[in-house]
């Protein structure tokens, strides 16, 4: 019993200490995320919902989402973890300004980013025009233009998640390392990777959930052609316009494909 | 054979400094927080390169910006036992000690059965599976002591290896760290603040205050004649050789004998008193203290509101007192006096 009063007197000191507004300005934010989803569950076809699921539009849509947000992520750390290492551990002259031009996706609205990658990597692109001459490539209106388009716009949250990490991780393990005769490249493998390990993780699912909810860039880049660039955000945008059921069976789809990936890792490693 | 001049300079701190040490030598670095003592590890380890001077070990130069010569720390033949330890978390007891046998390319079987060849010595052997952070602060200390080991360092660098220790197992850590750098055969470099640590542990010390040496000798020499108010402090603490004969009962090397109040634990011992542990008296003192014995002043030092009395007899030790205990008991060069101290105030360490 005394046990119970202690645990009553906790509740009533920790609550004394809130500043009463914040409750219920806190419950407004709750509701505000949660009825969306609601009245998306309420409108939801259920009967025909494995009907809708199993269509070749849904289906491929849901196959690129996945194979591009995952390669996406993949490009992201293969190069990104390298640009991170060297804003957090080097001295190079204009860092901060490269770092202004890495986060600058995140901030930019992503049909402008998918303009520029047109600039970039069209047919009369600054890049993309002499790549088309010599070999006929063309990267957009392609399944590469969406995972392009997914990686330019992803890539800031996994650089600025892991070089947030490198810089908390105590680089004097790194000096224990070399003191045993590491090499630097033995050092990066063996010592700062597997201490940067979790916000590698938690940076590349953010990478990976930006990826897969793409739109803006992926639309101005790379189109929206069922089978090769029609991502799931696409598909529920497009089905929105004439097939309503269809757009909310979409939109379960990824809801559920998305906390499938993020509820498993949140606790572990999504501490940000 | 370490030799190094060291000229660093930091922002607002310069540190400017000779240290020598022979093989099988324990030098120790002592001096206050912020002296630049980890500076001077992290140059020797090359993690700090010089400004000016020169490292060299065994006659070869690892460091001499003058003559443009820089050897990396990977490459450099030196141990280094860490404050904190730093042992890979993610790595077992074992593998943090293969590790550096492993960056130097042996083969992962030998790595392990070497690095478990060190671990036994050490004693830890049963750990070999654990995780650091399963592992006490002495067996983590021992575990960083084999992984420094275990790459066969010439020159072995100790940062303050038991200031993460909590006192209770302080005592038996020295004891057991003091043995185990016995085996070495290289010179050692023990850096600490803390001076019981530096007068057990080393055969030479060198005190470092604000990036200078101020004073370097053996430990009696430097608590016998302490050159600055730190060291005074800090260092100019009695320290005695002597047998135990029975369990509470220490007979000194000059035959006298000293009652202790805890167990002593071994037969060959150091006793330390701290200089203000020792009251002098006129006459016989009544009383609790076990130690009382009469002797002759043989000097006398002022040191601004302290003075540090030098007493002759089978107890050399010197007592520290205010000027007015001086005037009190008219101490003067050859005066006879009383000595007495406590039994509780002796601290006994095994040699």
């Amino acid at each position: 019993m005394s046990t119970r009063r202690s645990a009553a007197r906790r509740a009533a000191a920790s609550q004394q200490r809130a500043p009463w507004l914040l409750a219920p300005l806190a419950a407004v934010a709750v509701a505000y995320v949660t009825v969306p989803f609601v009245a998306l569950l309420q409108r939801t076809p259920w009967s025909d919902l494995g009907d809708l699921v199993g269509r070749p539009v849904v289906t491929d849509a849901l196959r690129l989402s996945l194979t591009t947000a995952f390669t996406a992520t993949a490009i992201a750390l293969l190069i990104g973890i390298p640009l991170a290492w060297m804003l957090a551990r080097t001295d190079v002259p204009g860092r901060s300004a490269v770092r202004a031009l890495v986060i600058l996706p995140m901030v930019l609205p992503p049909v402008v980013g998918g303009a520029a990658l047109l600039f970039a990597f069209g047919r009369r692109g600054l890049f993309g025009g002499p790549v088309y001459d010599a070999t006929g490539f063309l990267l957009p209106f392609s399944t590469w233009g969406v995972v392009a388009a997914n990686t330019f716009v992803a890539m800031p949250f996994l650089v600025l998640t892991v070089e947030s990490g490198l810089r908390a991780s105590d680089p004097r393990y790194e000096d224990a390392a070399a003191t045993l005769g590491a090499s630097r490249w033995t050092i990066f493998r063996r010592v700062t990777l597997p201490h940067a390990a979790p916000s590698i993780i938690a940076g590349a699912v953010l990478c990976w959930a930006r990826a897969l909810g793409e739109f803006g860039a992926t639309v101005t880049f790379a189109g929206n052609l069922q089978g090769r660039t029609q991502t799931m955000p696409l598909a529920v945008y497009l089905a929105l316009e004439s097939d309503r059921d269809a757009a909310i069976a979409i939109s379960l789809v990824l809801i559920v494909v998305s906390l499938a990936v993020l509820l498993p890792l949140r606790d572990r490693w999504l501490t940000i | 054979m370490l030799d190094a001049t060291i000229d660093v300079r930091l922002d607002r701190f310069h540190l400017d400094l000779s240290l020598q040490a022979a093989d099988g030598e324990v030098v120790a670095l002592l001096g206050p927080n912020g002296a630049g003592k980890t500076t001077v590890l992290r140059a020797i380890a090359g993690l700090q390169p010089l400004d000016q001077g020169s490292i060299s070990l065994d006659g070869i130069t690892l460091d001499d910006p003058a003559g443009d010569t820089f050897v990396p720390t990977s490459r450099r033949p030196v141990g280094v036992v860490f404050q904190d330890y730093l042992l890979f978390p993610r790595l077992t007891a074992l593998d943090n000690v293969a590790f550096g046998l492993r960056a130097r390319g042996m083969s992962k079987a030998d790595a392990r059965a070497r690095a478990y060849g060190w671990l036994d010595r050490l004693g830890i052997g049963e750990h070999a599976h654990a995780k650091p952070r399963t592992l006490s602060g002495g067996q983590a200390q021992r575990v960083a002591l084999a992984r420094a080991l275990a790459t066969e360092p010439r020159l072995l660098l100790l940062d303050e290896p038991l200031a993460a220790l909590d006192a209770s197992s302080k005592l038996q850590v020295r004891t057991e760290l003091r043995r185990h750098l016995a085996t070495f055969v290289g010179a050692r470099l023990l850096i600490t603040h803390d001076p019981v640590d530096a007068l057990v542990l080393a055969d030479r010390l060198v005190i470092l205050e604000a990036g200078r040496v101020t004073q370097t000798g053996t430990p009696a020499e430097i608590a016998a004649r302490p050159r600055s108010r730190y060291v005074a402090e800090l260092v100019g603490i009695n320290l005695l050789h002597g047998t135990a004969i029975d369990e509470h009962t220490v007979r000194l090397d000059t035959g006298a004998e000293l009652t202790v109040a805890d167990p002593v634990p071994g037969a060959d011992l150091a006793i330390a008193i701290r200089p203000r542990a020792i009251a002098l008296h006129r006459h016989r003192p009544d009383g609790s203290p076990r130690n009382t014995w009469q002797t002759t002043v043989t000097d006398l030092e002022a040191d601004r509101d302290r003075v540090r009395v030098t007493l002759d007899g089978p107890v050399p030790v010197t007592a520290e007192v205010t000027p007015a205990a001086v005037a009190d008991l008219e101490l003067a060069s050859g005066t006879p006096v009383w000595a007495s101290v406590k039994a509780t105030d002796l601290t006994t360490y095994q040699r």
